[in-house]
């Protein structure tokens, strides 16, 4: 590894005006655990490294009827020993509890997932089936964008020279809501998602209709993405299995991924009907109150 | 104390010899307190004044010539104290020598270590360098120039059989047993193994069944990267500081490369985080050697990451197969034909004569042919992997047997009872064997709880398959010093990679009737005994075990002889027996003797052992899965391992051996392969992608040890670290079958690799390929 400058400035002005002095060569560093390891094989070479972790609003968590907003830099272990976000976003935990293991998860934050803007990353798709905003400090002041569009390409997003997230806020979940994150490895640990899909639902007070849905898949594009059409095919349908098969099949059609050696075009294209299907049903199971975020555990494949 | 607590999950289907007091019971380990505190000290935990740091420039192409390489920037660059290529090694002759490890050419060996003219793989070595820190030595590495000429790669078997197949070594010459052909090639050997009348056998089954197969290239996957530490005195005295199987293997290896006699290079083993085979070559040692006398005497760290580790060490061969097998009515096979094609990476050497033995051996077979081919392809040189060979060739048979068996509607173990080799029938090599016990392990599986319970559900099998491993004897030294306070120093040469220490003292502590804690075990270094083969070939507890109990039976014998002379009665006259020494009125404790016989004189004594007749060993082995259908993936539900352990000194370390050969046999059966783009560039070099089963992907590995004694050990051992490897794959296809009705013809049974072949299945029947749209 490569020597470079580190500095730990304690509020978001000092941060912008160091990342901005340092061009393209300063970057924030929040639990490190892709940028230092990034850094240490040599992909990624830097003058500058900027921890925000001792800006205080990237490091809070506050939680209202109005919604989620998670600092930047929070760790995913501290999002999953809080009972608050465990009770109203039962899916957040879905990604937080797979992201590495219990080492990682002591470090890897939610956004430094989402800027490192891996198109297989594992809180992404979940993020934009929420509907979450992201909400960008810069030179110019502040900024915020919907999740589905903060990715522009592989490890690439819409930060400019200067900017850096600070939070990202989750609307409140709306009555009968219910969300799911799953992903396909080979393994049951420690892997790189094949493919991911996140599903949310809002079905009818009686539960037996999806008012509305969203599905965003991991690891089949440049991007994570939103696959629109294939939440607006479940809108005024009834829940069956059917519908969800239908919308499984739209998600198939929209993928467009690669084959490299963690999946064939073929494979991860199935796998997208697959997991888009298990992941719509599960969260028609919360929305219904029927599934817990253990049961979901092992589905995604904790023992 | 002896603890006799039962930690393991293992039974005894059979007991053999019994009246032990040591042997069998399941001791803490000599190295158990450091290691659990992190206090042992392993390769990269070496530390001295002055250390420097090296760093090892490597190829990023498969195939290319070296033009020239310029090194003046790293040498600028402050910090950097040397900096060398092949040109600091002397001229290596083109002449194949037995370093104690099998025949190699000293070219090819020096070559590996650091390449001359060509690179042959991704991840070759070309040049280190030994600076003041790690990050300088690295930085260094990358201001070194190689002007490559590149070729193309030949990757697998096929490439490298191909006509017009581009030539990895000008001078190799196909071996046709001992007759040497003309031209240049890539195939390195080709042997037959023949007897009875196999045309004749094929020509009057019932049934044959003929496929192909392919495997991966695999690695070991020990947990602690290859790293050494060299000084090179001013007085020409070295010594290396490394994780080795074999500190005299690593002796032998780096004196033929740098031409220095053997007296003037110690080599000190450290604690040694797993090898499976993979530390019997040298790699960083000889490269720290001349970096540090070319850095003036200081000494010089190489420690490799993970990613040179997975580039330039290890792998084990990929390989295409052919097993046909013929049967008649009965089930009785009469005829069987293997074709064995293995991969040896770039210098010749792949482990496909072992593999020759291991094929058909569970079998007796009186009509058979094994052919074997030893291949060169741009991968990196092919070393030992836990019965090296095995798994690959099982995968195929046993999966040839399953067919036979389903076809013929006969439960897949009474056709393996049916079939089974016992004493006195062949290998395919023709060697007769002693008594085996490969017929128990299959029965041992078949009376198992496990065999015996329903398995019920869709997409549910179970399978099982059997395997061989030779097992070594091999060449081992050790002293053992009586302390006056009746407690024994043993010192022995066998670097302790599975608890070793323990069952070697073990076996001291028996032959002298006294307590396993009255043993003090220590792995030293090449200077203090004589010769010791590695630690491999499952050799350890058998034949240094061998030595430390004639040393038992030595010092037992001249303490009775000194008493007698104290008590001036003859020697026959003195008896030992429940620890005391006695003849006539006098009687002494252990502890006592071990101070009077000591008055006059020390009391040592020292053994050297080479035993021929060593016993093979068998397993048979059981596993449910059950398939995602949607998926792919498999899920292990349950594993049981029988296997013939001659007799288990610690059950522990053999019920861990068990477990831990099934881990590394389940990763190789389904998700481990090495993956390479177009350019022969080693895409997976990490653990990340090279997947390696975790803890979350295995269940409880139950384990039954079938005890049948090798009766050439004065204790009944045989090896068993090895044969647990060989059956998993061929288990986890045949479940797979049970599970799914696909017969899997390659390795990994990956999640891809499987849902291709249901689909491939389905579109037999349905012409319809789900996805490729
Ligand atoms: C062993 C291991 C296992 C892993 N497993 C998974 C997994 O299962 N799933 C998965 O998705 N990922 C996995 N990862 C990757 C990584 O842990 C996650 O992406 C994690 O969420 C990154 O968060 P971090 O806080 O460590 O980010 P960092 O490494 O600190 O930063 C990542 C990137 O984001 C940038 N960045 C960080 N904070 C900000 C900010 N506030 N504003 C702008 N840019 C910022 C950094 O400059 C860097 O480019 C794994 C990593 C390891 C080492």
């Amino acid at each position: 590894m490569q020597a470079f400058d580190f500095v730990a400035p304690t509020s978001v002005d000092e941060a912008v005006s160091a990342l901005a002095a340092g061009g393209g060569r300063a970057r924030p560093l929040s639990g490190g655990t892709d940028l230092i390891a990034q850094l240490q094989e040599g992909r990624l070479a830097l003058d500058t490294v900027v921890d925000v972790k001792r800006i205080p609003e990237l490091m809070a968590i506050s939680i209202s009827d109005d919604g989620l907003t998670l600092g930047a830099s929070v760790a995913c272990q501290s999002i999953n020993a809080n009972q608050a976000i465990r009770d109203a976003y039962p899916a957040l935990i879905d990604s937080t509890h797979l992201i590495g293991g219990t080492q990682i998860q002591g470090r890897a934050s939610i956004g430094g997932n989402l800027c490192n803007s891996s198109p297989a990353a594992d809180s992404i798709p979940n993020l934009i089936a929420h509907s979450v905003t992201c909400h960008i400090a810069g030179p110019n002041g502040r900024r915020s964008v919907a999740a589905e569009d903060f990715c522009t390409g592989p490890g690439r997003n819409v930060l400019a020279n200067g900017e850096f997230l600070v939070a990202i806020e989750f609307p409140a979940p709306p009555a009968n809501f219910g969300a799911a994150y799953l992903r396909f490895i080979p393994r049951n640990e420690m892997d790189i998602a094949v493919v991911g899909a996140g599903a949310s639902v809002v079905l009818s007070d009686d539960k037996s209709t999806i008012q509305s849905a969203r599905v965003a898949l991991g690891a089949v594009a440049p991007t994570p993405l939103f696959v629109q059409e294939a939440g607006d095919s479940l809108a005024g349908q009834p829940v069956s299995e059917e519908t969800l098969a239908k919308a499984a099949d739209l998600a198939r059609e929209a993928a467009k991924p690669i084959s490299d050696m963690r999946g064939t075009i073929p494979q991860r294209k199935h796998l997208s009907a697959v997991l888009t299907q298990r992941a719509l049903r599960i969260a028609i199971d919360r929305a219904r109150g029927t599934k817990t975020v253990d049961e979901l555990g092992r589905l995604n494949g904790h023992g | 104390m002896a603890g006799t607590k039962q930690n393991g999950t293992g039974t005894l289907a059979a007991n053999g010899q019994n009246g032990y007091k040591v042997i069998g019971t399941r001791p803490v380990r000599p190295d158990g307190v450091d290691k659990v505190t992190g206090r042992a000290v392993y390769a990269a935990d070496v530390q001295m004044t002055g250390l420097l740091h090296g760093f090892v420039l490597r190829s990023p192409h498969a195939h290319a010539h070296i033009r020239s390489i310029d090194t003046s920037k790293a040498e600028a660059l402050p910090g950097v104290r040397a900096v060398v290529t092949a040109a600091d090694l002397p001229e290596a002759e083109d002449k194949v020598e037995d370093l104690g490890e099998g025949a190699i050419n000293l070219k090819y060996l020096s070559d590996n270590v650091l390449a001359s003219e060509k690179v042959l793989y991704h991840g070759h070595a070309v040049a280190a360098v030994a600076a003041t820190s790690p990050h300088i030595a690295e930085e260094a590495a990358g201001l070194i120039e190689v002007d490559y000429e590149l070729l193309p790669p030949v990757m697998t078997v096929d490439d490298a059989l191909a006509d017009d197949a581009p030539i990895l070594l000008e001078t190799l010459r196909t071996d046709s047993m001992g007759e040497v052909g003309a031209e240049q090639t890539n195939l390195a050997s080709v042997f037959s193994h023949q007897r009875g009348d196999l045309d004749a056998g094929f020509a009057g089954a019932h049934l044959v069944v003929d496929r192909t197969y392919r495997t991966e290239t695999v690695h070991q996957g020990y947990i602690e990267p290859h790293a050494a530490t060299a000084l090179y005195s001013a007085d020409g005295q070295i010594i290396i500081w490394t994780s080795t199987q074999g500190s005299f293997a690593v002796r032998g290896q780096v004196c033929e490369i740098l031409k220095i006699p053997v007296s003037r290079l110690k080599v000190v083993p450290t604690e040694i985080g797993g090898g499976f085979g993979g530390k019997i070559n040298v790699y960083v040692e000889p490269v720290a050697v001349i970096l540090s006398q070319k850095a003036g005497y200081e000494p010089v760290k190489i420690v490799m990451s993970r990613a040179d580790v997975l580039a330039a060490t290890g792998p084990t061969s990929g390989s295409n197969i052919r097993v046909k097998i013929g049967v008649d009515a009965d089930g009785k096979i009469s005829a069987a034909l293997a074709e064995l094609y293995y991969e040896a990476g770039a210098y010749p050497g792949s482990p496909v004569g072992a593999a020759a033995n291991v094929s058909l051996a569970p079998y007796a077979i009186d009509n058979l042919q094994v052919d074997g081919y030893d291949i060169v392809v741009n991968r990196p040189r092919s070393a030992a992997y836990r019965a090296p060979g095995g798994t690959n060739v099982a995968f195929a048979v046993e999966s040839v047997v399953d067919e036979l068996a389903e076809k013929l509607d006969m439960d897949p173990a009474e056709f393996r009872i049916l079939n089974g080799a016992k004493e006195n029938d062949r290998r395919p090599d023709g060697l007769q064997y002693a008594r085996i016990g490969q017929i128990e392990t299959v029965e041992a599986i078949r009376d198992s709880e496990h065999y015996q319970s329903p398995l019920e559900g869709k997409y549910r099998g179970r399978g099982i398959a059997s395997g061989y491993w030779n097992n070594w004897g091999g060449q081992s030294s050790a002293t053992a010093v009586l302390n006056p306070d009746g407690t024994v120093n043993l010192n022995e040469a066998s670097t302790d990679i599975g608890g070793t220490r323990a069952s070697i003292a073990m076996q001291l502590a028996e032959a002298m009737d006294i307590e396993y804690e009255q043993v003090k075990a220590r792995v030293v270094d090449t200077d203090t005994v004589s010769y010791n083969d590695v630690t491999g070939g499952s050799r350890t507890t058998f034949a240094t075990g061998l030595a430390a109990y004639n040393l038992g039976r030595q010092l037992l014998k001249e303490m009775k002889s000194r008493l007698a002379d104290q008590w001036e009665v003859a020697a026959g006259d003195v008896s030992y027996e429940e620890g005391t020494f006695s003849a006539g009125s006098e009687s002494v404790s252990f502890a006592e003797a071990a101070g009077l016989v000591q008055r006059e004189e020390p009391l040592m004594a020292s053994s050297t052992v080479h035993p021929q007749d060593f016993g093979p060993g068998f397993s048979t082995q059981c596993v449910d899965i059950e398939v995602d259908p949607d998926t792919g993936k498999i899920t292990i539900l349950r594993y049981t391992i029988a296997q013939d352990v001659g007799k288990a000194i610690h059950p522990s370390y053999v019920e861990g051996q068990m477990q831990g050969g099934v881990a590394q046999g389940i990763g190789w059966a389904i998700n481990e392969e090495y993956i390479y783009d177009d350019e022969g560039r080693l895409l997976n070099a990490s653990l990340l992608d090279y997947r390696m089963p975790t803890s979350l992907d295995l269940p409880m590995i139950e384990t039954i040890m079938v005890e049948v004694p090798h009766p050439a050990h004065p204790y009944g051992v045989r090896g068993v670290g090895e044969v647990n490897i060989v059956p998993p794959a061929g288990a986890v296809a045949n479940a797979v079958f049970q599970a799914t009705g696909v017969r899997m013809d390659k390795l990994p049974i990956s999640p891809a690799n499987l849902l291709e072949a249901m689909w491939a299945k389905e579109a037999e029947a349905a012409e319809l390929v789900p996805g490729d749209d």
